[in-house]
């Protein structure tokens, strides 16, 4: 009794926080790093169109495929809406250093940054990898997808698409 | 208490979430995530799960919710956790349920003050990285004041101190650190746009535990220190630590020579790298000699771990190149590991109509070269040293090599695949305390099919095959073949079906493990269920590992980001 009074509890509380949902935000302020060791505030975060971050790893496969599929139309996204692509890693000291050369190997034009102890994922509330957003150019999270399978990048394309002339996403 | 917590969450929720819609009023924001898994556990006497294998409980879950309150300069959050209980292979001093961690926090553009439990790391973390990995049950988080300052432009300083959560409760140990950086192309204006960068940094961190050995003349105060450099010139970037520990006996060194060693402990990791469009190479050393650091000197297993020691080797992400994984060996390992990516041009001979990438890598561990020192129980008893040894010396003891390479390419439009070949010799001795060094070939094929824009079916075939052991037959479980179909709808919907099957040996029955599986997911929300057998083994992130006992049973997962 005890325990379906609890997961009763948790369960209305976190409707509450879903409804809550409605409202966009900002991105918070964390230190993380450049591929080069220094310190980068993702305050800074910042495009003049649509910004599209991924959290990813080099150990992460489907993460992988999502930033090729993203690769592959950068070049023609990029002349359409001015779209501006981070990749935020969270690889640890582990295999932090392989990011580099692993991201050049691959020739991805992308913003490579390394958060190393996952505090910028724990600040964004990322549970796994991958776990997208996409920014309008005023730095609001208008969108925010978890996991990846091929094709989600149709979506992603509808939404930079309609952010590059200025309509208003609605949460679905 | 925690239930008095909860109702008045509840009675918050509400409010802010209108507050919120009001939009114009800043009483600031919260969001954060929800994560629940629960899993059935039954009989299944083929995969060696027999009735006393089965919790009394039936089904056992762990649950977590993170919230975040963010107003400004301010923010605080707490994270409540459920095991109820906790899964098979979790450390059952999780059993139960309330508000594990709690903060609060300000900061400023110099200044940041954090009360409460913290997650921190310095430099590489060879001294201290608290982390949370929920896969492995690793929440080591520090509990107390963390205190970060920006002085000038490139200066970062940050001092801490606090208790390390254990489960439920704190580890004996306090422990007290600073670190410092300076990132020279930052501070001084000089070298803003130099093409050299260059940064050094450098930490102490100490712990202090009442000694109360009547045998043993523990130190109370083990200190620690290391110094870090960064330095890059367009696409050469170099990156070294050295760390230095005193004397810290403890129950992870005397499992050496059932002694408590009092000898100090080191560790260097080197990285290297050299890239440009199309091509990457690593290099990377490490070395560890008496490296283990825990705030509990009798601890062991995945409790208490103040610093982080990673494993050299490749993480890989297939199921078979990652069944026999390397873990790390903190009282003495030498390692390098070499890697080279390559992407063949689009419209080249080898790179056909859209580029082939293909990834070479090389890893081995050995033992440390050591000369025991002579032990003789009435003199050296309160500070045996163990051993000595050499820095560059390296053990004829083989602890885990692998090479692998990697193919992948896309064919047509619709069509593409992943090719990879492993060869590894593992010792199971020392990795996993059993048995003796085995060998395994394993290959992987991957198949991706895109139906339509929307539709793919992606095929996954695996084989692993070990040597035979000294009286002839297949080493460990034997051999492994895995077939796998999947079939995702995007954005929506995913389903899979796996066998994974071991041929067994005198030891093993011969088994299938399949397993189904569907899920769906809305935006950060995923719903997943499923139903089938899970091989007993390791699960291992960044070297750090967990047992995984065998189970069969439906299993169901919810994550939900707000």
């Amino acid at each position: 009794m005890k325990r379906i009074s609890f997961i009763l509890l948790f369960s209305i509380f976190f409707s509450g926080i879903v409804f809550s949902q409605e409202t966009s935000n900002k991105l918070p302020s964390v230190d993380i790093k450049t591929l080069t060791g220094e310190t980068f505030n993702t305050s800074k975060i910042s495009n003049d169109g649509p910004i599209f971050i991924s959290f990813w790893a080099t150990w992460c496969k489907p993460c992988i495929k999502e930033l090729i599929a993203i690769d592959e139309n950068y070049v023609d996204w990029q002349e359409e809406t001015n779209l501006k692509v981070y990749a935020i890693s969270i690889d640890d000291t582990k295999s932090m250093s392989r990011v580099a050369p692993f991201v050049n190997g691959r020739a991805w034009e992308f913003e490579v940054l390394l958060d190393a102890n996952s505090d910028f994922k724990r600040a964004m509330n990322v549970i796994n990898v991958p776990h997208s957003f996409i920014l309008d150019k005023n730095g609001k999270i208008v969108w925010q997808h978890s996991s990846y399978s091929p094709g989600d990048e149709e979506e992603i394309y509808e939404i930079i698409k309609k952010l590059a002339v200025g309509e208003e996403i609605k949460h679905k | 208490m925690t239930k008095k917590i909860i109702i008045f969450l509840l009675y918050l929720s509400p409010i802010i979430s209108f507050a919120q819609e009001e939009g114009k009023k800043n009483y600031g924001q919260i969001h954060g995530n929800f994560e629940t898994i629960i899993q059935t556990y039954q009989i299944d006497t083929i995969i060696g799960v027999d009735s006393a294998d089965v919790p009394n409980e039936k089904a056992l879950s762990n649950s977590y919710l993170n919230l975040t309150y963010t107003k400004g300069k301010f923010s605080a959050g707490i994270r409540y956790e459920v095991y109820m209980n906790t899964l098979e292979g979790y450390d059952k001093r999780y059993n139960g349920h309330g508000i594990a961690n709690r903060y609060a926090s300000y900061t400023s553009n110099e200044l940041e003050i954090t009360v409460g439990n913290f997650y921190e790391q310095f430099g590489n973390g060879l001294i201290l990285r608290t982390y949370e990995e929920k896969t492995l049950g690793i929440d080591n988080s520090l509990d107390g004041i963390r205190l970060k300052y920006k002085p000038i432009k490139g200066i970062k300083l940050t001092g801490l101190i606090g208790k390390q959560r254990l489960y439920w409760t704190h580890g004996p140990g306090i422990i007290r650190g600073i670190d410092g950086e300076i990132s020279f192309n930052e501070t001084f204006k000089k070298l803003e746009n130099s093409k050299t960068r260059f940064l050094i940094g450098g930490s102490f961190v100490s712990k202090y535990q009442k000694a109360e050995s009547p045998k043993y003349n523990y130190p109370e105060n083990v200190g620690t220190f290391a110094g870090r450099f960064n330095l890059s010139r367009n696409s050469f970037i170099l990156s070294t630590e050295y760390a230095y520990k005193i004397n810290d006996p403890s129950s992870d060194n005397a499992t050496l020579y059932n002694y408590p060693i009092f000898k100090s402990g080191n560790a260097l990791f080197i990285n290297a790298s050299w890239s440009k469009k199309g091509i990457g190479i690593l290099l990377s050393a490490l070395r560890l000699d008496n490296m283990s650091f825990r705030s509990d000197r009798n601890a062991s297993i995945n409790d208490l771990s103040i610093n982080y020691l990673p494993a050299i080797a490749k993480t890989h992400t297939y199921s078979f190149p990652a069944m026999y994984p390397f873990s790390t060996q903190p009282n003495g390992q030498i390692g390098f590991n070499a890697e080279i990516f390559y992407t063949f041009k689009r419209k080249s001979l080898l790179g056909g109509k859209y580029g082939t990438t293909v990834n070479l890598n090389f890893s081995q561990v050995n033992s440390i070269k050591i000369e025991k020192i002579k032990y003789n129980e009435v003199d050296t008893l309160a500070h045996y040293n163990g051993y000595t040894t050499d820095l560059f010396g390296v053990g004829k003891e083989l602890y885990f090599r692998d090479f692998n390479i990697e193919l992948h390419k896309k064919v047509h439009k619709k069509f593409k695949f992943s090719l990879i070949y492993m060869y590894e010799d593992y010792n199971k001795k020392i990795i996993q305390g059993k048995d003796s060094t085995l060998h395994a070939d394993i290959g992987v094929l991957d198949f991706t099919y895109k139906i339509s824009s929307k539709h793919a079916i992606r095929i996954e075939t695996q084989i692993l095959s070990v040597n035979k052991n000294g009286s002839g037959e297949k080493n460990d479980y034997g051999d492994w073949y895995t077939g796998m179909l999947e079939y995702t709808f995007s954005p929506h919907w995913f389903i899979a079906v796996t066998d994974q099957y071991n041929t067994g040996n005198t030891h093993h029955n011969s088994a299938h493990y399949y397993n189904f599986s569907a899920g769906y997911v809305k935006g950060a929300n995923r719903i997943q269920v499923g139903y089938g057998r899970q091989r007993e083994g390791i699960v291992c992130v960044g070297g750090v590992c967990r047992f995984v006992p065998a189970a069969s049973g439906f299993n169901f997962t919810l994550t939900s980001s707000f």
